[in-house]
């Protein structure tokens, strides 16, 4: 029980770096990887939702279309950013983005960093659900290369909405879950004090997803995590994306799409 | 929110005797004491106030397919504990419970059928067995319906009612949202209509994918459906959630779904989709005939 103990609050001190409140959100990877990010905004059906950022950047010379998740540092940020957690217009609008990196044969970098996506009575009355599903379909099928990086937390269907791709890459202390573990709790024990053990239950960490298979690769962190260093940590997930995007690039797309469809279609085959 | 736990009710079926097997039910909605052969007869739709009572899948593919259409596939495909998951008991055992309990080995069971003379395949989630959850096993099932259904060009009809993912089976079962997505993203390109028809209740990962992607969507009055369940949403936003909330009447005033439909109606309305959709078969069989009737070109013999 006490070895039960200890793998379980090491697995929780895991949850808590994907969380540090310092720690580089998507921004600081765009800014550091990438030259002339042109962020692109609103859905052109509802607004504009500042959890879901994107648009084209720079990249070796070659212009990539990136999506990702924000969160606020400050006090104000956070309640600009909803915590990170997106409504469906940053759904749809990420939806804009992925259309338009087919059009332009973009390749896209989508960072993953939420607990969710937003549980509000407005999201559900536009449909949050069918925003995230016709992402997963459009995901499932764009022509054009598509590498994810988990930067932080992957919560759930609101990760996967912008989480389909042919390369899913992890930071050393992210987590990816199918429910965060406060949530996990209060579903099996009706009691978020569990959470712990939820977490420890769920095989959240990057190193479980490498070893279920769905990651691909695990980006080391500087000692500590991302926070300590912000430097090694964007220069370790520039490197990565680099080289995966790279091979990517080099199959035909058809196979490529291929690849994608049979990548999720053996999982639990 | 208390909720009364008789909400299941056995439709006369091969499988009969699965459901509530009891000598007066009470209405969940309306408190009236319900005589069991009155509402089988009224497939589980309360006499009284219309409340329509969860049925079990096997009971709800009979009630819509010609009898003894149904060819059921795939029935020995089982969940498996690949995370060695546990919570108040391992998931083996959670399993092993669910099956006893519900003579179900998984939350969902596929086929092809027939339904107004229209060849079809029918995927149906049963809520029953473990919350109509999805895991790996179910993704599994699902895609293989959907696949199907391409392969032979068969309209596709899914039912949902379903909780969502399945927690004791942790990202494998996020990833089956994206499987059977991607999957429907084919049947999609190819011209084959797919019916959606949700049912009490359709929440969560089940939503966010194949449940929300049909050509068509319908649902049954009353049914609950959403992303995020109320009680999350309250405790995240202190909002008061207006009435109605996460019905299909209000997913429908909301543009979200096309149609509610009262369980009696069922037969009728896919029987008029089916005509309208799958005319001749569905659209590629169509086309394929209307080239057939067009005089091949003359070859062009390369020399």
């Amino acid at each position: 029980m006490s070895d039960n103990g200890s793998v379980a609050a090491a697995t929780w001190e895991q949850v808590e770096l994907a969380r540090h409140p310092d720690r580089p959100y998507a921004l600081d990877y765009i800014h550091a990887i990438f030259s002339d990010f042109f962020e692109l905004h609103g859905d052109r059906v509802f607004g504009d939702d500042h959890a879901i950022i994107g648009g084209p950047a720079a990249i070796d010379k070659q212009t990539v279309m990136v999506i990702a998740q924000q969160k606020g540092r400050t006090t104000a940020e956070r309640a600009m950013r909803n915590f990170g957690m997106a409504n469906p217009e940053g759904y749809r609008k990420a939806l804009r983005l992925i259309r338009q990196a087919e059009r332009f044969q973009f390749p896209v970098v989508a960072f993953v960093d939420t607990s969710g996506a937003f549980p509000g009575a407005g999201a559900e009355e536009r449909g949050i659900a069918w925003a995230i599903a016709d992402n997963l379909v459009a995901l499932s099928q764009a022509r054009v290369p598509i590498v994810t990086l988990v930067i932080g937390e992957g919560g759930s269907g609101g990760a996967l909405g912008i989480g389909v791709g042919d390369r899913l890459l992890m930071m050393e202390h992210s987590i990816y879950s199918v429910a965060m573990p406060e949530a996990c709790a209060s579903i099996l024990w009706r009691d978020i004090a569990r959470k712990v053990e939820a977490a420890d239950a769920l095989k959240l960490t990057a190193n479980d997803l490498k070893r279920l298979g769905l990651a691909d690769e695990i980006v080391p962190e500087p000692p500590g995590g991302a926070h300590n260093d912000y430097g090694v940590a964007t220069d370790a997930a520039g490197a990565a994306l680099r080289r995966h995007l790279g091979a990517l690039e080099a199959i035909d797309i058809d196979r490529l799409v291929e690849e994608r469809y049979q990548r999720y279609r053996k999982i639990g085959a | 929110m208390f909720r009364p736990k008789t909400r299941y009710v056995a439709l006369p079926s091969p499988r009969a005797g699965v459901g509530e097997e009891v000598d007066r039910l009470t209405c969940p909605k309306c408190d009236t004491s319900l005589e069991p052969a009155r509402l089988t007869a009224a497939l589980g739709v309360c006499y009284r106030c219309g409340y329509h009572f969860r049925l079990r899948a096997p009971e709800r593919v009979s009630m819509l397919v010609e009898p003894g259409s149904f060819r059921e596939e795939d029935q020995s495909i089982v969940a498996k504990d690949v995370l060695g998951f546990k919570d108040s008991q391992p998931y083996t055992k959670r399993i092993e419970q669910s099956r006893a309990a519900t003579g179900a080995n998984e939350a969902v069971i596929w086929g092809e059928a027939v339904l107004a003379g229209h060849r079809l395949v029918v995927v149906c989630l049963d809520f029953a067995f473990m919350g109509g959850s999805m895991g790996a096993a179910t993704g599994e099932k699902i895609t293989n319906g959907i696949e199907r259904a391409l392969q032979n060009r068969l309209p596709l009809l899914i039912i949902s009612a379903s909780g969502g993912a399945r927690m004791q089976e942790g990202m494998l079962s996020l990833m089956q949202l994206a499987k059977t997505s991607a999957a429907l993203g084919r049947l999609n390109a190819a011209g084959i209509p797919y019916v959606s028809l949700l049912t009490d209740p359709t929440m969560g990962g089940v939503t966010a994918s194949f449940a929300s992607l049909g050509d068509v969507i319908i649902a049954e009055p009353g049914a609950m459906i959403g992303f995020a369940g109320a009680r999350v949403i309250q405790q995240a936003t202190y909002e008061t959630l207006p009435e109605g909330f996460q019905t299909a009447e209000f997913l429908w005033q909301h543009g979200m779904i096309d149609l509610v439909v009262p369980r009696p109606e069922l037969p009728a309305v896919l029987r008029q989709l089916l005509d309208l959709y799958a005319r001749n078969g569905v659209a590629g069989d169509f086309a394929l005939e209307r080239q057939a009737e067009t005089p091949a070109p003359a070859p062009v013999i390369p020399r």
